[in-house]
């Protein structure tokens, strides 16, 4: 079958398997492997990708679900040589190791801070209205959704507490 | 020709005296913008054209043959390829550092889970249909042993003992007896196990995720009866290994027979599923230690019995006691390991085997001792660290565990600790604990080769990077023994067609690889003072300039033509003459909720001294990701066999408790105390990325007893055995 979408603001015109995963999609016919596999069951978030703006775990979601949405992927966010802020502190603050989680980690995080600037609570919040803090836990709670293995998470949330600083 | 050289005596401590000031300096990794765009390239990342993808169907039965594989159960799947099996299938990865295949079962199941097929298809959809559906027969064996408790095939070795353990612990005032359990662990690697294989003519290329590239090219020709020479090996960028990539794996020997027989590209990536099934785990274990003392805590006797498990035909014995052979001294040490045969997935190295799971009893232990004897825990710790080996009497090359002990202590606030139970802050109890950290060091035999032009320097090694810092530190060597900032080093790792070096695995990879890049750069300055007619110590090199008898001259000068040196560097007397191993603290402080057992960790301290640090920045990652995989061996991971077939309950990342952002406090610090380590190798370094889990969990289970009570025998420490021990110590 063929569906259309855009991803990181350029069309797309993708011919596949009616079983094929947006994930799938996005590493083997795009070539955007920023994406990673880690275990193709929503369990990890390393396939997380914007659509339309929202964080989604790209693995859960079949490519013919997606006609005309608009799709950012890591590759969207930044390039080596022009990273964006989240993507320098995760650099400075050394918020990665092996690197394998890590666009997902920072897709999902740029997201996260919008959901947080919108107000969206969460778990750990301490009222449902009302401003969000950026504070660790709240940090921490927005993201469990994302795993990493190295264990780079106390890193990976001073990073991300410092590039909301100097979007702030 | 290669200079290879044995470390036979303490060298000088020339990164000391050497004019750059980078090594040890907390530089961000050179790879680091490439990771965070995506743009660094994994084994599944680069798909060749007209690649064909390869799925591994498993073993439904725990032990048996498969007396059938019906290829036209699946010949209705469009876009099918071929089903592979036969005899040069795999069961299971090798062992680190096996050079050879692993056992290549024919049509014998021996566990339930092994990969028994590889199905390939134009897509991977089409390929993981087909696995799905194909049908194969089995001829199962009956009452086979799952579980090591009931195995009947104990295999016990002969104590390893020193002085007589069994008077010591008569003659003892205070004893205690315990044993502990721990749970299989997982290491759980964010990528799954990948390979993709072409060949061209008779040579194969495999793009694969590995970590010791050097040993991994035998074990792949090995498998596939083709000579070394053969196979080339590329893993530029591996998504984590913590041991679970020391040895080629079954995806990478089906992938490479798929491609042969095909001739066209195969990928086969592992399933999550698949790699929870078929890579090696660590073993559960259960530990009977035996501690004994006199009154004012001196230990006169330590006895630390364990049983692990294994398949049959594997060799690996995770070295349960390996730290508390050398961790305290006593007059009677003896040590028994049983291994139990058993159908389960195979077990192997994953972080830190022996003190990963070793010292969560042993430590524990102690605080049961200190406890009993009414000592402070840290003050136990403090009089009984021995001044050599207690079991071979080598001298300590380096050793600042005493400091580590003090200095954690100071920083922690451990004064401020509280008796067991008496710290209630709402519906929490909050407790500290302490534990020393220890790991063995080694160095393995390494080679690299080092460019220089004049423009700037190029390291080439097979060593791999996994997500431990080897770009950085390698880099950082050679800037600093050939005067350059760092930017001009380029860093080229993971390839066979390289110097084979140590691989990362047990610790020792910045060690090794970093003393064979440390050495080929050493050639090269001796060239350096040649040319400038200057000894090799009035030689000073610093942002491309050479100085040295009167005289200076930027390196753009000085070499016209390219510098190429090759270092080889291996064990030498020193590793008998002296006992080298890196030592810590580990201090936590923990919440424990009153009615539901739930243990919060709200924050860490390890304090390490581990030798020459060589970056300070991705020296501090790594020991507090070993940390952390402390907080989840104490409190979350746990691997649940099927008790009727050994086989995994929890194969995915849903039900095998890695933690998660949420269960980590961001209140984790590293303290790494100056040290050098003469004896460990040239560039006085130890290794850092397993000490760093060594005794952080009994740090946190001994604040769970100082909190509340509860004294956790079975590990992980979940809220339903925290609140039962809860109940017995009547809380």
């Amino acid at each position: 079958m063929r569906t259309r979408f855009t991803v990181n603001g350029e069309p797309r015109e993708v011919e596949h398997d009616t079983r094929a995963t947006l994930l799938d999609i996005l590493r083997d016919q795009l070539g955007l492997t920023g994406t990673k596999k880690g275990c193709d069951h929503g369990q990890c978030g390393a396939c997380t990708v914007l659509v339309n703006g929202k964080r989604v775990n790209s693995c859960l979601c079949l490519a013919a679900m997606h006609e005309d949405d608009e799709m950012t992927t890591i590759e969207g966010l930044g390039s080596p040589e022009a990273l964006s802020a989240l993507q320098k502190a995760f650099v400075s603050q050394d918020g990665y190791q092996c690197g394998f989680c890590t666009p997902g980690q920072i897709v999902s995080a740029t997201a996260m801070l919008e959901e947080l600037r919108a107000g969206d609570p969460s778990f750990a919040s301490a009222s449902l209205e009302g401003e969000m803090p950026l504070d660790d836990s709240e940090i921490a709670e927005r993201m469990s959704g994302n795993l990493c293995r190295c264990s780079a998470y106390p890193l990976i949330r001073e990073a991300i507490a410092m590039a909301a600083e100097v979007k702030s | 020709m290669t200079k290879t050289f044995r470390m036979d005596e303490a060298q000088p401590r020339l990164l000391d005296e050497t004019g750059q000031g980078i090594v040890g300096a907390p530089l961000d990794r050179p790879e680091g913008p490439k990771k965070v765009s995506g743009r660094a390239a994994y084994a599944a990342d680069g798909l060749p054209e007209n690649a064909a993808h390869g799925v591994l169907v498993r073993a439904t039965i725990p032990q048996g043959r498969v007396t059938r594989i019906d290829e036209s159960s699946v010949s209705e799947v469009a876009g099918l390829l071929g089903v592979f099996h036969g005899p040069k299938m795999t069961r299971n990865p090798a062992q680190g550092m096996a050079g050879a295949a692993p056992v290549q079962p024919g049509n014998e199941v021996h566990y339930h889970g092994q990969p028994i097929a590889l199905v390939v298809a134009e897509s991977f959809e089409a390929a993981r249909d087909a696995a799905q559906r194909l049908v194969v027969s089995y001829d199962a064996d009956a009452d086979v042993i799952t579980d090591p408790s009931r195995s009947e095939t104990h295999e016990q070795d002969d104590p390893e003992t020193a002085g007589d353990f069994e008077a010591a612990f008569a003659a003892s005032e205070v004893t205690l007896d315990r044993t502990y359990t721990t749970a299989p662990h997982a290491a759980a690697a964010m990528e799954p196990h990948a390979a993709v294989a072409e060949w061209e003519g008779d040579a194969l290329t495999l793009r694969g995720a590995l970590q010791m590239l050097r040993f991994n090219k035998k074990e792949l020709a090995d498998s596939l009866g083709i000579d070394p020479e053969q196979v080339r090996i590329l893993s530029p960028y591996i998504g984590g290994g913590f041991g679970s990539k020391l040895g080629i794996g079954p995806e990478a020997v089906a992938a490479a027979l798929a491609a042969r027989e095909l001739g066209r590209p195969v990928r086969v990536v592992m399933s999550r599923q698949t790699v929870f099934d078929t890579v090696l785990r660590r073993t559960e274990t259960s530990q009977r230690l035996r501690l004994g003392a006199d009154k004012d805590g001196r230990l006169r006797a330590l006895s630390h019995d364990d049983l692990v498990s294994n398949i049959r035909d594997e060799g690996f014995a995770e070295p349960v006691s390996q730290a508390s052979q050398f961790l305290y001294g006593a007059e009677g040490l003896s040590f028994t390991q049983t291994l139990a045969r058993v159908c389960r997935t195979p077990t192997g190295s994953v972080r830190a085997p022996g003190e990963a799971v070793g010292m969560l009893a042993l430590e524990q232990a102690m605080d049961e001792l200190a406890e009993e004897l009414g000592i402070c825990p840290v003050e136990l710790r403090l009089k009984n660290l021995p001044d050599k080996n207690p079991m071979t009497d080598q001298p300590f090359s380096a050793t600042r565990l005493a400091d580590c002990l003090r200095e954690g202590a100071e920083q922690f606030g451990w004064a401020g600790r509280k008796p067991m139970g008496e710290r209630r802050e709402g519906d929490w109890y909050v407790g500290m604990g302490v534990a020393s950290a220890a790991r063995s060091n080694m160095l393995i035999k390494s080679a690299a080769r080092v460019r220089l032009t004049g423009d700037g320097a190029v390291v080439e090694t097979d060593m791999t990077d996994i997500g431990t810092g080897s770009y950085a530190i390698l880099g950082q060597i050679t800037a600093e023994m050939l005067g350059l900032p760092v930017a001009k080093v380029e860093v080229r790792l993971g390839d066979t067609s390289f110097p084979g070096a140590s691989g990362s695995g047990g610790s020792f990879g910045a060690s090794s690889a970093g003393s064979a890049t440390f050495l080929a750069a050493k050639a090269i300055r001796e060239t350096l003072a040649e040319r400038m007619g200057c000894s090799l110590s009035e030689l000073t090199l610093q942002n491309g300039i050479a100085r040295g008898g009167n005289r200076e001259m930027p390196l753009s000068e000085l070499v016209d033509e390219e510098l190429v040196e090759e270092a080889s560097v291996e064990a030498g007397d020193t590793a008998d003459s002296h006992f080298s191993a890196g030592f810590g603290a580990h201090f936590a402080e923990v919440a424990v909720h009153v009615y539901t057992g739930e243990v919060r960790v709200r924050r860490m301290l390890g304090v390490m001294a581990m030798g020459r640090i060589l970056n300070e920045k991705t020296a501090r990652s790594q020991a507090l990701g070993g940390m952390i995989w402390g907080l989840g061996s104490a409190l979350t991971e746990k691997l649940t066999h099927d008790p009727r077939t050994g086989h995994l309950a929890t194969r995915d990342l849903a039900n095998y408790h890695v933690p998660a952002h949420a269960d980590v406090p961001g209140d984790l610090k590293v303290v790494f105390l100056e040290e050098r380590d003469d004896m460990a190798n040239p560039i006085q370094t130890k290794g850092i990325g397993e000490l760093g889990i060594s005794g952080a969990g009994a740090a946190i289970l001994n604040a769970v007893r100082n909190a509340c009570g509860a004294r956790v025998y079975d590990m992980p420490a979940t809220p339903d055995r925290v609140i039962a021990a809860m109940d017995a110590a009547g809380f």
